[in-house]
């Protein structure tokens, strides 16, 4: 048998003591909740219940008010989000270019909804955003990171089947 | 055209001076002139969401009044067509995010959304009604959360946070979709509320609300093989009245016997026989601790809303606290042993309702504790809203009956006993007791004036005999939480520290009409003190058929059989529903797994279990047993006092150190591994 290191094996580990560093690297400030959640969710890729039950016990705040503040903000999400997220903007200058467009386009490409944002392989999720202040480029789109500007829907069908073939290839 | 001078303000065109007004609103009220407001209350911090309170400033438009600070000079308006307008638009949008089930709504006589809507005259609503219906919240025995008739004015949240010190709910999502909720959307029964329903007494609709046991009540009434034995708690005589129009503070005991008499009560007792049971045991507890030095300062555990707080956060000082049944629960035991014997019945025909001016006392009455023999001690408890309904539906003009006495020989109490209703009281009713036992005997109890008052946390040093005993009475949960980190922290010490959760204890309870003012429940106070001063007997340990109960069955107070009766116990309890964060999930499916987890809960983590699970991770690594062992954090094992707690495979261990999970882990894994281990 090789190698039984907890470590290799298992994100959940790495994670868990991720937000022990986190907590750590934050002085256990409750003041600092926004940037706390921001570096938890950055390493689960959203904010899994129990781990919200967990900073809040040790930063000393109730619960429901970690809840609220998770719930106010967009980027905060409770539910397991892609390995990418697309983020197609929505704003008043992206939607008369035809945002919605792309929108269909990625929602019928990866089997999704506007109920059900992520793809079932885990590998993205679609959000729709209001204005990334990127107007003049309009429609634009943010693909993992990546800002897109002036954006048809051939181009973004050719970067997300790019995405999954270099995915695939990874994978093999 | 007037002229204002300093320290004056020009209000509706005359000059009101400032005095010590620190904002607008109190002024302008203070002026005679009732501005309209959900979310203000003299108790919370200002908030300013509801809109009601605006006014016209010169020079600054228009305002609200509750976040604006009186300067000198200022001409204020509070009547014109544009606030006339914007007031009643409010009002209207407010109606439209309202589910209008008014008839059927507990709280329909005391809504303030009805009243207001009544008062601006609001004869129709021009928006649409919100059209999602979100469902109840009924997870609670003592509380019920209906969503849809919020106006999200945050008095719950703020009251819970600042005068609890608890913040069970808070405000979720935003725009359109804002709700109030607990953590996750997870039901009040199941998160950290403590059930004192202060969250209810502020909300000036029926959102959050009383759930009702009248049903129950009734049912038992309409039985003919059923006897139904009413207690009535001290302070439900001086807050019943205000249901009727009465003025606040005045005591109405009379009636409310009679009251019950007439619905078919067969007894009516009362709660303060119970209290004066609380004094001797308590107090008879108290002597032994101090005398003894030991598991001081004793916390009194009348108030359950306390006793649950210190299970969920301060199990450290679960030994500190009364072991005494508060007094519901001391009568409710004592009446359903004594009666079915007195009466020639059997004891599962005797129902005991009791009247309390308090929601926790519903969550009490169902503490596992709390049932002897299969039965509840108390099998129902209603507040006086409840009893105002029922005297409604009966028909009776609650004023004009006839005032009747309460049956003996438990209908019998002390002025010590009728003092519980009241922040102070219990305080004073164990210290007119200890001070017969520690001091010389006494004539006319003294008067220990000092524990009384509204201030939130009142010390006193109180000489009986050669002892100075230091006393503390607190009311409201975040004073009391603060009390009790210095007491943790050696910065406060005391002998005696009384905890009521709710302000001005069960006077200002939620199981009361909602008292709007400080001045309401201070007139209640009043009415206790009074009605003390008034009874002829005021030490509990004078209470005859008191002394009969010891006499004829339990021995002295503190006897081995006022123990079984009428004392109780309290454990460690956590404060959600499980949630475990899984942390090694790699071990392999075809081996048998060790399953190790690791309480991280608040008083675990302070004994060192987030060091002991590091070193854990780290050691399991060490020795390759990644595939062998599964790792999870977990929150509340509820044996806080005796952390850091680990479970292994089933098995629960407490006090646990590195080496001695590490050893257990390596014997269970031993046990698995054993033919395999030659293969290395």
């Amino acid at each position: 048998m090789g190698c039984a290191c907890i470590d290799a094996r298992s994100t959940q580990t790495r994670q868990f003591l991720k937000v022990n560093e986190i907590l750590q690297r934050f002085d256990r400030n409750p003041r600092r909740l926004i940037a706390i959640l921001q570096a938890v969710q950055d390493e689960y890729r959203y904010l899994p219940e129990p781990v919200l039950n967990y900073l809040a016990t040790s930063l000393g705040i109730p619960r429901a008010r970690v809840y609220g503040v998770v719930t106010f903000y967009a980027h905060f999400s409770l539910q397991p989000k892609g390995k990418y997220i697309i983020r197609i903007c929505d704003g008043t200058a992206c939607h008369v270019n035809n945002s919605q467009a792309l929108l269909d386009l990625v929602r019928d490409k990866l089997g999704i909804d506007e109920e059900k944002p992520t793809s079932e392989d885990m590998l993205f999720t679609l959000e729709r955003v209001s204005c990334i202040g990127a107007c003049g480029l309009a429609p634009v789109a943010v693909v993992a990171d990546r800002v897109y500007g002036q954006l048809g829907v051939q181009k973004l069908g050719e970067v997300l089947e790019e995405m999954v073939r270099a995915e695939k290839e990874r994978r093999t | 055209m007037m002229k204002p001078t300093d320290g004056t303000i020009v209000l509706d065109g005359r000059m009101v001076p400032i005095g010590d007004h620190v904002n607008l609103l109190d002024l302008i009220r203070a002026g005679g002139i009732d501005l309209p407001t959900f979310c203000y209350h003299s108790d919370l911090s200002v908030y300013g969401a509801c809109r009601l309170c605006i006014v016209e400033v010169e020079g600054r438009g228009i305002v609200t009044s509750c976040t604006t600070r009186p300067e000198p000079g200022m001409v204020v308006s509070t009547r014109s067509a544009r606030l006339r307008d914007i007031r009643k638009l409010t009002a209207e949008l407010l109606l439209a995010n309202h589910d209008m089930s008014c008839p059927t709504c507990t709280r329909a006589g005391s809504c303030q959304l009805r009243r207001l809507a009544e008062r601006l005259g609001i004869d129709r609503i021009r928006f649409r009604q919100r059209q999602e219906r979100l469902p109840l919240d009924q997870s609670s025995i003592s509380l019920i959360r209906d969503p849809n008739k919020c106006v999200l004015c945050g008095d719950c949240v703020r009251i819970c946070r600042e005068v609890q010190g608890i913040g069970v709910l808070d405000f979720a999502n935003r725009g359109s979709k804002v709700q109030v909720t607990p953590a996750f959307g997870q039901g009040l029964g199941e998160v950290e509320c403590v059930h004192c329903g202060q969250c209810a007494s502020v909300c000036p609709t029926g959102a959050l609300a009383v759930r009702s046991q009248v049903n129950e009540v009734w049912a038992a009434i309409h039985d003919p093989e059923r006897i139904v034995v009413a207690q009535v708690a001290p302070a439900v005589r001086v807050g019943v009245g205000e249901a009727f129009g009465l003025p606040p503070g005045e005591s109405h005991i009379g009636q409310t016997v009679a009251a019950l008499r007439a619905m078919g009560f067969d007894r009516v007792y009362d709660t303060g026989f119970g209290a004066d049971l609380t004094v001797l045991e308590e107090g008879t507890e108290f002597v032994r601790r101090y005398r003894a030095r030991k598991d001081l300062p004793l916390f009194t555990s009348c108030c359950p809303a306390w006793v649950k707080l210190v299970e969920q956060w301060y199990p450290q000082l679960l030994n500190n606290l009364s072991t005494c049944r508060s007094p519901q629960q001391a009568l409710g035991r004592l009446i359903k042993r004594e009666l079915p014997r007195e009466m020639g019945v059997a004891p599962e025909k005797i129902f005991m309702v009791s009247i309390m001016p308090c929601t926790a006392k519903k969550f009490e009455a169902r503490r596992s504790e709390m049932v002897t023999d299969g039965r509840p001690d108390v099998d129902a408890v209603i507040t006086v809203p409840e009893l105002v309904q029922m005297i409604a539906e009966s028909g009776l003009d609650f004023a004009g009956l006839e005032p009747d006495r309460m049956d003996l020989p438990y209908g019998f109490k002390t002025g010590a006993g009728v003092l519980f209703g009241t922040t102070g009281g219990v305080t004073e009713a164990v210290l007119r007791y200890a001070a017969e036992v520690m001091a010389k005997p006494l004539g006319r109890p003294p008067a220990f004036h000092k524990v009384r008052g509204m201030e939130r946390l009142r010390e006193a040093e109180v000489e009986l005999g050669d002892d100075k005993l230091r006393l503390a009475v607190v009311h409201g949960l975040a004073a009391a939480q603060q009390l009790v980190e210095d007491v943790l922290a050696g910065k406060r010490e005391y002998d005696l520290v009384e905890v009521m959760a709710c302000p001005g204890g069960c006077v200002g309870g939620a199981g009361q009409p909602p008292a709007r003012t400080p001045s309401v429940r201070e007139a209640r106070q009043a009415s206790i003190y009074q009605t003390d001063t008034m009874l002829q007997m005021r030490n509990s340990q004078d209470n005859p058929y008191l002394q009969r109960v010891y006499a004829d069955t339990l021995g002295e107070p503190g006897s081995p059989a006022a123990h079984e009766l009428l004392h109780t116990h309290y454990h460690p309890r956590r404060r959600t529903g499980a949630v475990e964060v899984e942390i090694s999930g790699g071990a392999d499916p075809s081996h048998r797994v060790v399953r190790v987890e690791v309480c991280v809960g608040t008083n675990c983590h302070l004994r060192g279990s987030h060091d002991l699970l590091h070193r854990l991770i780290d050691h399991v690594n060490e020795r390759g047993w990644g595939h062998l062992v599964d790792i999870t954090a977990t929150f509340c094992n509820e044996v806080c006092e005796r952390g850091p707690a680990v479970r292994i495979d089933d098995e629960l261990h407490e006090k646990c150190t590195l080496e001695m999970v590490l050893d257990r882990v390596e014997g269970a894994i031993g046990a698995e591994e054993a033919p395999v281990a030659t293969s290395r």
